[in-house]
């Protein structure tokens, strides 16, 4: 490791932090209907948005009906994307005659968008028409997004009200995410972004000549270069905004029209964890207790930062296996050197790194560098941080609503600990609560380790692996980490466009999505109902530092137990072979 | 309870899919067209009026006369149309043999040149288009390309630093060399 990946280092995590309380301010009050510029000038149209769509935006709903909402409106969603797909043909904005895509394949995608996962099953300048890009995924990106923040608030009023039924409107929650906070950044983002080469365009591919005539492997001579074009920016900024993370192009953003520049770089790496970070401090401000927000960040940054640094290590040492054939691995003044393979020149191995850490920390899981060419231990880590769940930073809206299930368990476990009443903001913790928050803590890992262990008995499961030895079982390992925490990057070479892998991967996704939205939404109705206990002697404060180190503990024990087996079969063992 | 639901479900996706899917895409298409027209079209190099290729997307070069870029794992090398990496894990054989044919190759283009090649010479990028090298890359391949080309070897370095690109405030991201434009700028002298 050397100076300037440290440097780099604190200039992101710097940034992020500095804009963790005004956006994060923003969105509170946002949610709160408090006038915020933005929604004071667009006032009269979310109105007439309401009034057509026959909302009362005054109601609000018990934990049922915002559960029913949201899952028909997602499931109206999972349908039109599938539709889109199949018929995409007949449909116009299709210049490349992108063919309709596969039942499999568009079950998985759909799914995939819906969930928030945005897995990619397919490569996105050879399948897809602009039209389905842009009204299906595009729209995807952000209703996903806004789901589950949408979810997060209503969480969040679980804490704030007194005996109350209904924990706000799904409606409202939904249209507001969209139209305040993600809409107005992704603008922002998306012409910057076409400032520093991402393309967006109608027009079709572009034919140009070489300089140097090159051959193909039958030895053919080749003239010319088809560049891809398309509304690219408009998807990326919301892409990397929403913690979606499907490319617009094959290799995401590895590739130049995504992320072309080192500017581009780094604001598509601040925009992964941008609003999941900010979330932490609106649900401070919202519960009026600050310093639980700031607590949440902390135990999310205890987490993060070794990652990161551990990942930046072990990819600059390089890969001993070319160490001896003539070939210069080491930082100097004109390279980073490191472990080059799968990565960019203009990116090299901070960036690739941060990008890695920060993607699989939150559910973003678009990529800048190839995870299955990672070292085994630095593949280890983004691996390892998809299977903690989610919860450090995470999804936007289910990172946090993620990890407010694990300080639910953390402060239930502490209360029988030190015998006191186990409450959480003034809330009472009891039975109903804690069998909730188990079924969001252990679903994914059930979904991850059984849908792995079906993979490697069966043939089809094993027909996809590209790499020999342990490294072909992480494949498959990442493949359904990614899948059951909706992150959706992925240890590539595994061809996953295959009708197993499209069906399992696409079932995994939706119950790891749902499965632990609606829990959580019983949780905010249950804790909506309940008195708030003011401060007394006998509360224990869950922002402390000892609290923070114990739910950071209750996160890693849990990840840490549940993994370790299966990590042990895959990247230590390809890390002791080597 | 489901009922109710049904007519604000539709037709709030409806709205939504309106905004998100075709007026904030072609708000930014807009200004992108209008402000940004070259780069938002790929910022394509025009050579006597004619596309010769993008700046952003690599091309492949293997005559020792040119500087060559990463490997690229697409079929055919730099098929812009299907972007992808080796997805090689560290310790697949392939990519070892990968690795030891392109320093083979390097050796044979200029078998006087005794330095250790420079990682991101030997190895894939990650989109299989990667337009740029590192600059310690190009370095390494200046004492070739001026043997070829008959030139002494500063002006093909002065080339070199004309092509390259510094860190962001001197900072963030790496410094590297475009070598689609060097090449350009090579054939310029003729």
């Amino acid at each position: 490791m050397n100076w300037n990946n440290l440097v780099q280092v604190t200039i992101y995590l710097g940034i992020l932090l500095l804009c963790v309380k005004p956006l994060g301010i923003y969105m509170a009050k946002i949610y709160e209907g408090k006038p915020a510029g933005i929604n004071v000038w667009f006032a009269s149209f979310e109105k007439w948005i309401y009034k057509i769509s026959g909302v009362n935006p005054e109601t609000g709903m018990v934990w049922k009906e915002y559960a029913v909402a949201m899952m028909l409106f997602n499931i109206i969603g999972i349908f039109v994307v599938y539709i889109l797909q199949r018929v995409q043909a007949y449909l116009p904005l299709n210049p490349m005659r992108m063919p309709g895509v596969p039942f499999d394949l568009s079950f998985n995608t759909a799914i995939s968008f819906a969930t928030n996962t945005n897995w990619q099953a397919y490569g996105g300048e050879t399948t897809l028409s602009y039209l389905t890009q842009m009204v299906g995924l595009t729209v995807q990106n952000f209703v996903s997004a806004a789901t589950g923040m949408a979810i997060l608030v209503a969480l969040i009023r679980g804490f704030v009200q007194k005996q109350v039924e209904t924990i706000g409107n799904f409606w409202v929650d939904l249209v507001r995410s969209t139209l305040y906070i993600l809409i107005p950044l992704s603008l922002v983002l998306a012409v910057i972004l076409v400032t520093q080469g991402v393309v967006q365009t109608f027009k079709p591919y572009s034919e140009t000549s070489l300089l140097q005539i090159s051959k193909d492997k039958d030895g053919k001579d080749i003239f010319g270069q088809t560049i891809p074009l398309g509304p690219a920016a408009s998807q990326i900024a919301i892409k990397q905004l929403g913690t979606n993370g499907g490319g617009f192009f094959n290799v995401n953003s590895a590739h130049p029209f995504e992320n072309p520049t080192a500017l581009a770089n780094f604001l598509e790496m601040l925009s992964i964890l941008l609003i999941a970070a900010a979330l932490c401090y609106t649900f401070g401000y919202m519960v009026k207790d600050r310093r639980q927000g700031w607590a949440f960040i902390a135990a999310m940054m205890i987490i993060f930062v070794p990652c990161l640094l551990g990942i930046i290590a072990y990819e600059q040492k390089g890969n001993p296996k070319i160490l001896n054939l003539g070939v210069d691995q080491s930082a100097v003044v004109f390279q980073n050197g490191g472990n080059m393979e799968g990565k960019e020149a203009r990116l090299g191995i901070v960036n690739s790194s941060i990008w890695a850490a920060a993607t699989t920390a939150a559910s973003n899981g678009s990529v800048n560098s190839m995870h299955d060419s990672y070292m085994p231990l630095s593949g280890l880590i983004p691996m390892w941080l998809i299977q903690i769940g989610e919860v450090v930073f995470g999804g936007v809206g289910s990172g946090l609503y993620g990890m407010i299930m694990f300080a639910i368990v953390a402060v239930f476990i502490s209360g029988l600990m030190i015998g006191r009443t186990p409450e959480f903001l003034g809330k009472k913790i009891e039975a109903y609560e804690m069998k909730m928050a188990s079924i969001c803590i252990l679903i994914p890992p059930m979904l991850v380790l059984f849908g792995t262990a079906i993979a490697v008995v069966l043939p089809q499961g094993l027909a996809g692996i590209l790499n020999p030895g342990p490294h072909g079982f992480s494949e498959i390992l990442y493949a359904f980490s990614s899948a059951g925490n909706n992150n959706g990057s992925a240890f590539a070479g595994l061809n996953v466009n295959t009708i197993f892998y499209n069906l399992t991967l696409g079932i995994a996704m939706f119950f790891a999505r749902y499965w632990l939205a609606i829990p959580t939404l019983a949780i905010a109705g249950s804790l909506s109902k309940k008195k708030i206990i003011p401060v007394s002697q006998g509360t224990l404060p869950t922002h402390t530092p000892l609290f923070i180190v114990f739910l950071v503990m209750i996160v890693l024990i849990v990840g840490a137990l549940t993994f370790f087996p299966a990590l042990a079969l895959g990247p230590i063992v390809e890390h002791l072979m080597m | 309870m489901f009922t109710k639901q049904i007519r604000p479900a539709f037709f709030i996706f409806l709205i939504l899919t309106i905004i998100t899917g075709v007026i904030y895409p072609l708000v930014v298409t807009g200004i992108a067209q209008g402000l940004f027209s070259r780069q938002a079209n790929g910022s394509i190099i025009y050579k006597d009026g004619k596309p010769i290729g993008s700046r952003l997307i690599g091309q492949d070069f293997s005559d020792p006369k040119y500087f060559w870029g990463r490997i690229s794992a697409t079929t055919p090398p730099y098929n812009a149309a299907s972007s992808g990496g080796s997805n090689f894990g560290p310790l697949n054989p392939e990519l070892i043999d990968v690795v030891k044919a392109r320093v083979k190759a390097l050796k044979e283009a200029d078998p006087e040149n005794i330095n250790l090649v420079p990682v991101d010479l030997v190895t894939s990028s990650a989109s299989g288009l990667d337009p740029h090298i590192s600059l310690a890359a190009a370095f390494y391949q200046i004492p070739r390309v001026a043997r070829i080309r008959n030139m002494p070897p500063d002006e093909i370095k002065n080339a070199v630093m004309k092509c390259a690109s510094r860190r962001l405030l001197g900072l963030i991201g790496e410094p590297v060399v475009n070598v689609l434009e060097l090449n350009l700028e090579l054939d310029e002298f003729k």
